[in-house]
């Protein structure tokens, strides 16, 4: 089983997860930037997140063998703070990244006019960088923030096809099926989606432009749930090929249309193993 | 003593660049240098594009200096020559492009340095790569620019360093010349570390010491109860 886990945050997880997920067939992961739990306070604190995203996430993954690429963005809940908008004036420089794959997490925390301000800007943003769109859509209120993100999705002009509309469930996966653009499934161990439930989801609505993530974090999650739920799949009578392209395909193909997704390790891990120094080597 | 580490010279980048199997890197280059001659801040743009654009491969035909180099480096170490030294303004947008980088960005930022012509202006940019505990950002930070601007205990730290975090000490310009008597008693102190907690000590920690260093070695014993 090879798996691209289109939304797990790495920050938050320890060097046995991803030791976990390499063995289970993850091989490459999207970090979207989201919040940390702890509001911050300032363009600073994300500035200094974003270069872990870009820098020293993508390093630690490697040595475990894992591909990582990232999404920026302000995301809803701390687009509400005014004194984090400044972000949205650094993001073009940090959009211009090679491992920056999508502008995300976007979309509605609470619903606020500050929230769909800075989910438009950066749906705009989306187009002007040629990028996909990671949408996340909201915990509290789901149905109505989805329909509200479809809508400005709309308004934005921006293909449907560059368009993640995540964390769906039985509720909200109907409006998004016809639209055009992607559905995403977060699996949780209690909330979200379970992998049973995702799989009904699949003999339903079938298993294209699906995607399926841990969206592992700080929290009660687990970052083994994409492979649980392609042996869900398997045990419901999918073959190895449909899983194949929920777990790979469908992820490769919406955040290759950035053009800079490389999927397997990219060629500077394979000169910094050259000659002896390799970096998967421990530190003392 | 071996010969010091060439700087690479601007025009070879630019031919090995030429060079490559890849002409379109070349002709992106140019490119860009124009529009960087009509706009000053595109580099902010050009310069993350330029991986992109030229890619992570090492180049085919390094310039001496240059071994290890990736196009993109050159790329990058051209167009931060192409921004005028004059005012600061080349360092000052060195420290952007490093400020603003991913790790590819910066590790050709370290790259350039002895190229660009600032002095010891940039040594904060070797000081702040230091501080991290990526491998590719300190081999690019004990090039030649640290061998001839950093500060000598910070050199002594960093290539105790390279030895922890597996950074081959061959990444370190003209260690031998630099090496001093304090390096050799922290290498020392480091075996003997290494040897009392029945690990192996880094063959090219052993490789720097002198007779007279391993002479004055001795082993560790755990003293208990009479």
């Amino acid at each position: 089983m090879r798996i691209l886990d289109p939304h797990i945050h790495m920050t938050s997880r320890t060097t046995d997860d991803y030791r976990a997920m390499r063995a289970a067939g993850v091989r490459c992961v999207v970090e979207p930037s989201f919040w940390l739990g702890q509001p911050r306070t300032g363009v600073g604190s994300f500035t200094d997140y974003f270069d872990t995203l870009l820098g020293w996430e993508p390093y630690r993954a490697a040595r475990f063998g894992i591909a990582h690429h990232c999404a920026l963005a302000l995301n809803p809940k701390e687009a509400n703070d005014p004194r984090c908008a400044g972000v949205l004036d650094v993001l073009p420089r940090y959009l211009a990244k090679d491992s920056v794959v999508a502008v995300g997490e976007i979309g509605f925390d609470s619903g606020t006019a500050a929230e769909e301000k800075a989910f438009a800007l950066q749906l705009a943003l989306a187009a002007e960088h040629g990028l996909p769109a990671l949408v996340h859509t909201p915990h509290r209120d789901k149905a109505a923030g989805t329909r509200r993100s479809l809508a400005l999705v709309e308004e934005s002009g921006l293909d449907p096809a560059l368009v993640l509309l995540d964390h769906l469930n039985e509720v909200t996966v109907d409006q998004v099926a016809g639209s055009g653009c992607w559905l995403g499934f977060s699996v949780y161990p209690d909330t979200k989606m379970t992998p049973e439930r995702v799989v009904r989801v699949l003999e339903r609505y079938g298993t294209e432009r699906m995607l399926v993530n841990s969206a592992a974090d700080w929290g009660h999650s687990d970052p083994l749930l994409t492979a649980a739920t392609g042996r869900a799949m398997l045990a419901a009578g999918f073959t190895e090929d449909d899983v194949d392209q929920v777990l790979w395909r469908n992820p490769v193909s919406f955040y290759g249309q950035s053009g800079r997704l490389r999927p397997e390790l990219p060629d500077v891990l394979e000169a910094a193993t050259h000659e002896g120094n390799s970096i998967a080597r421990g530190g003392s | 003593m071996t010969a010091p580490v060439p700087v690479p010279a601007p025009a070879l980048l630019t031919s090995s660049l030429e060079a490559g199997p890849d002409r379109a890197s070349a002709a992106w280059l140019h490119d860009a240098l124009r529009r960087l001659a009509a706009d000053p801040g595109a580099l902010a743009v050009l310069f993350p594009a330029a991986g992109r654009a030229c890619g992570h491969r090492r180049l085919p035909e390094p310039p001496p200096g240059a071994e290890g180099w990736t196009a993109a480096d050159a790329a990058r170490a051209l167009l931060l020559l192409a921004v005028p030294a004059a005012d600061g303004q080349r360092l000052a947008e060195a420290e952007a492009c490093y400020r603003y980088g991913d790790a590819a960005e910066r590790v050709a930022v370290l790259r350039a340095l002895p190229l660009l012509g600032v002095g010891d202006g940039a040594v904060g940019l070797v000081e702040d790569a230091l501080r991290t505990h990526d491998t590719r950002l300190l081999a690019a930070a004990v090039g030649p620019y640290a061998r001839r601007h950093l500060d000598q205990a910070l050199w002594r730290d960093a290539v105790l360093k390279c030895l922890f975090t597996g950074v081959p000490l061959s990444a370190v310009a003209d260690l031998h010349e630099r090496a001093d008597r304090e390096l050799r008693v922290m290498l020392t102190a480091l075996v003997r570390e290494r040897e009392a907690a029945g690990r192996p000590a880094p063959p090219e920690a052993l490789a720097l010491l002198t007779p007279a260093d391993v002479a004055s070695h001795r082993p560790v014993t755990l003293r208990g109860k009479e």
